[in-house]
């Protein structure tokens, strides 16, 4: 097919428009003869083959054999990787950033915190959706950002799919800041957002006992319908007394109950070395917590020591400015060097709306580049395109389902029309779950329209 | 826009400069002098001057020269802080040689947007410098007495970007934000000793919802759009009536003013929507002045026949969008959609991370044009990023392009600029060679790092 290896947008996009309707259930295809990255730390592979069926990867390499049965896909000239999965964003929780009725990431003036589920307010009609999907972006963290107290509230696992439900797990994480914007939630400094952080850890493992909270919030599911996820044990109203001495509301404490049993993961965003190794040593204090460190600009000078715990990290690659006190040695070579120390590393958190997920891999060529530049420490080429899809889908709890292309793995493919971490190369086509996706959006429109000046017949308004 | 008058204020300060720091190295400078009988008058003058440096041949290398025009295995000769020459198979006796193959050389790159030292790193509230939010209109402030000369991320715009000019802007809260400044990325331990000699100031407008935000809140005009506009041709005819006067009284604002109703300071304006684009350029023409460069013009593809009939560049940036209201239409196709339309591009950063990455970000505007069919060859999109900046700042009879008796700010890249694998191998400004990735030591460590965790690291 010559989709494949065109090189007009336009007529991607029109072949997608046309191809969408009629294949709203997953497809069964095979691309061929395309350069193939499976996403997990390997180098691509030319001239492979990827093989989807019934919305899962069932081969991918160079010696697969292609099914008579299935719709063949020439990929010559094209490169063919999982869909990106990129952790801690804020899609569907925003139109406009500065304009606040349509901004849910975060909830200042809230009575709540922990209990706040950002699976309440997503939506995936959002621009940015749309045109996450269309970078190649196809699952993703949602994350609250800690606005009323330290804790942010709980995080979901999304998928872009052009459909209604965006949802796959909700609750999946609760996130908490400590550092500087810890300190400032939590009282204006470290010492109050610590004595927060622990007295909420114990007044939740006290209050889970007493209310006979039974498990997990949020169990299993990874199937993306709302109605299998189970009802939350927290969201059963109970009649449980509290004692006098505490800070918590029911709600919150409630929600913080799974994340002293280890069963729903803490992300903690911490920056400077000392931060890092206080949330290493909370550990000791509360070994159940299940944590993941986020942001983490220091990292590389406790590289051994968060090897050594096995906590894993998500960090924004390219801060290299002493943008806080918190972030003084901040360098792009803090992730090569942290994964060089044995350190699971995801690409994350990056900016909003401004730069957006879709820019995720422009952030992991450039930590490729980084092993061109003396005494700089960077990442291969297959470690960069796994630190953004199957390194960030497993410390989500996805690991070999998303972000990866492997047999069982969901059909998440994204077909390239050059190197994916190149920032002259962009998507031509993206599957979700074997079903492919329209690449059209606000910005695909405006463009269209806005081709030509001419309004000779009638004004642009018309042109649509 | 009067291009003489730009060119003589300009040399005046180029003249200053020299005469303070006594190095004649720069001949084809002083025959730009003409008028030196301003430099009395200028205060906090340059006090730049260009470090040493080798006579420097770069031979083999993939030569952009900023104004179009490329050389494969190219020849760059520079001595005495100027250009030579630039050709295939030059002689390079009397130069040092060093081995470009595989390699690209650029002119160095010019960020016309910038807060490095008005919001240097920490951000901290104590280094919140760069809105003089208590009036809209403030055109008597100068942004190079908020420049904090140790900004870290001077060093990082180097090192990461080639960064060799930039011109230093007022926050966009007010109408009229104040005066910019030009430097030249060099460290210095005063903001005198960083200003490029001989730019022509800057003025820096905003459009749209940051000025009627920030007053509106306050319960003072403007707060809408209309407000803007009234409290703009208000300021203007009053600047009008004083320019027209003898000018005696010292009035800060007005002089600046003045300073563009004659043409000696370019108006550089703050604005994302295509129809307050197109009503700022008829108010420019109402009062007699010029918009050099409309920033963040998001929609600017919108009006890419009114923008090249005015003769307004925009400076955008390659794909930011949809984080406020006036930015939601911002289309990646933006710069491409400009360049077919014969309007000037340029690339900006408006940010302390992003002017690390020009070169990256333009490249993702012109492939986003390519995909439309749009093709920009890669020697023109560099000139978005070196020439066309120069040109909209006023210094490209100076820098931005490698042409004989030009400033010597070059960049060697380790591989093609436009490939997001490829950084600063080498960059000189005035021929000094102030950034070498085989160096350890050749690298700039602000005050502010010495000492502490990171200090010279590859950052």
């Amino acid at each position: 097919m010559s989709i494949l290896t065109t090189t007009t947008r336009i007529l991607i996009a029109g072949v997608a428009a046309l191809a969408v309707p009629a294949s709203l259930s997953a497809q069964d295809f095979a691309i061929t003869g395309a350069t193939v990255a499976t996403g997990d730390g390997s180098e691509p592979v030319p001239n492979a083959t990827v093989v989807v069926r019934s919305g899962k990867v069932v081969a991918a390499g160079a010696r697969v054999t292609v099914p008579v049965d299935v719709q063949v896909l020439d990929g010559s000239g094209s490169w063919v990787t999982p869909g990106i999965f990129m952790p801690l964003t804020d899609l569907g929780l925003y139109d406009v950033g500065a304009v606040s009725e349509s901004n849910d990431i975060g909830a200042r003036n809230s009575p709540f915190s922990a209990a706040i589920d950002v699976a309440t307010a997503l939506n995936p009609a959002s621009q940015h959706v749309a045109v996450s999907r269309a970078g190649g972006v196809t699952r993703a963290s949602v994350s609250p950002s800690p606005s009323s107290s330290i804790f942010g509230g709980q995080g979901a696992i999304v998928d872009l799919g052009a459909d209604p439900n965006m949802l796959i797990k909700a609750r999946a994480f609760q996130i908490v800041a400590l550092g500087e914007t810890g300190a400032r939630l939590g009282g204006g400094s470290r010492t109050g957002a610590h004595a927060l952080l622990r007295n909420a850890l114990r007044e939740a493992r006290q209050y889970g006992a007493d209310a006979r909270i039974p498990g997990s919030p949020s169990r299993a599911s990874d199937v993306s319908t709302v109605d299998d996820i189970p009802v939350d044990p927290r969201l059963i109203d109970n009649t449980t007394a509290r004692g006098d001495d505490v800070l918590l509301t029911r709600f919150d404490a409630a929600a913080l109950v799974p994340v002293v049993r280890g069963e729903q993961p803490l992300y903690v965003a911490v920056e400077r070395a000392s931060d890092i190794r206080q949330m290493l040593s909370l550990k000791l204090e509360f070994p159940e917590l299940d944590l993941v460190l986020v942001g983490v600009s220091e990292g590389w000078m406790v590289a051994a020591e968060i090897a050594a715990s096995g906590i894993p990290v998500i960090a924004d690659p390219l801060d290299n400015l002493p943008a806080s006190f918190e972030q003084l040695a901040a360098t792009q070579s803090n992730i090569g060097r942290m994964v060089d120390a044995g350190v699971t590393v995801a690409i994350g958190g990056l900016s909003g709306g401004i730069t957006g997920p879709r820019t995720a891999p422009q952030f992991a060529g450039n930590l490729v580049a980084l092993s061109d530049v003396p005494r700089a420490t960077g990442l291969t080429w297959g470690e960069a395109l796994a630190s953004i899809t199957s390194i960030p889908a497993a410390i989500s709890g996805y690991g070999g389902r998303y972000g990866v292309l492997a047999p069982g793995a969901a059909g998440d493919v994204v077909v390239w029309d050059g190197d994916p971490l190149e920032v002259s190369s962009t998507p031509v086509r993206v599957f979700i779950d074997g079903v492919e996706q329209p690449l059209t959006n606000h910005q695909t429109r405006l463009r269209d329209r806005y081709r030509d000046l001419d309004e000779s017949d009638l004004p642009k308004a018309y042109d649509w | 826009m009067n291009v003489n008058a730009l060119l003589a204020i300009g040399s005046a300060f180029a003249l200053s400069a020299c005469a303070t720091t006594g190095t004649a190295t720069d001949s084809d400078r002083s025959t730009r002098s003409l008028d030196s009988s301003a430099e009395v008058d200028v205060p906090f003058p340059s006090t730049y001057k260009p470090y040493p440096g080798a006579a420097t041949a770069l031979v083999g290398a993939t030569v952009y020269d900023g104004r179009g025009g490329v050389i494969e295995e190219g020849t760059v000769l520079f001595r005495d802080g100027n250009v030579v020459e630039i050709g295939s198979g030059l002689a390079t006796n009397g130069y040092t040689v060093i081995d470009g193959k595989g390699k690209f050389v650029t002119p160095g790159i010019i960020d016309i947007h910038s807060h490095l030292g008005d919001y240097p790193t920490p951000s901290v509230d104590a280094h919140s410098d760069g809105n003089e939010a208590t009036s809209p209109t403030t055109g008597d402030v100068w942004a190079e007495h908020s420049v904090w000369p140790q900004d870290p991320g001077f060093s990082r715009a180097m090192a990461n970007g080639g960064i060799t000019s930039l011109q230093i802007l007022p926050g966009s809260a007010n109408l009229i934000g104040g005066r910019t400044v030009t430097l030249k990325n060099v460290y210095s331990r005063t903001v005198q000793g960083m200003k490029f000699p001989g730019a022509p100031y800057g003025m820096k407008m905003a459009c749209g919802e940051n000025p009627k935000r920030v007053y509106g809140s306050k319960g003072r005009k403007p707060s809408t759009r209309m407000g803007n506009f009234a409290v703009n041709r208000q300021t203007w005819f009053d600047a009008i009536d004083y320019a027209e006067g003898d000018r005696k009284k010292r009035d800060l604002e007005k002089e600046t003013l003045a300073g563009v109703l004659d043409g000696d300071i370019l108006v550089h304006n703050h604005c994302y929507r295509a129809d307050e684009m197109a009503l700022v350029m008829d108010m420019a023409k109402e009062m007699g002045y010029k918009v050099s460069t409309f920033h963040h013009a998001v929609e600017a593809y919108k009006i890419g026949d009114l923008l090249r009939e005015n003769e307004v560049c925009s400076a955008i940036w390659a794909d930011w969008y949809g984080f406020k209201m006036e930015s939601y239409d911002g289309i990646p196709e933006n710069g491409a959609l400009l360049q077919q339309a014969g309007a000037c591009v340029v690339i900006h950063s408006d940010d302390e991370n992003g002017i690390q990455r020009l070169n990256q970000e333009a490249a993702k505007a012109q492939a986003a044009g390519a995909r439309i069919g749009i093709t920009v060859p890669d020697a023109e999109v560099i000139s978005w990023i070196t020439l066309n900046a120069a040109k909209a700042m006023g210094i490209a009879d100076m820098t931005g392009s490698l042409e004989p008796g030009k400033m010597a700010d070059v960049v060697l890249w380790n591989g093609d600029p436009l490939s997001v694998y490829s950084r600063p191998e080498k960059v000189w400004v005035d021929g000094a060679l102030l950034f070498d990735s085989t160096d350890p030591k050749r690298r700039p460590v602000s005050d502010f790092e010495l000492g502490q965790p990171g200090e010279g690291d590859v950052k």
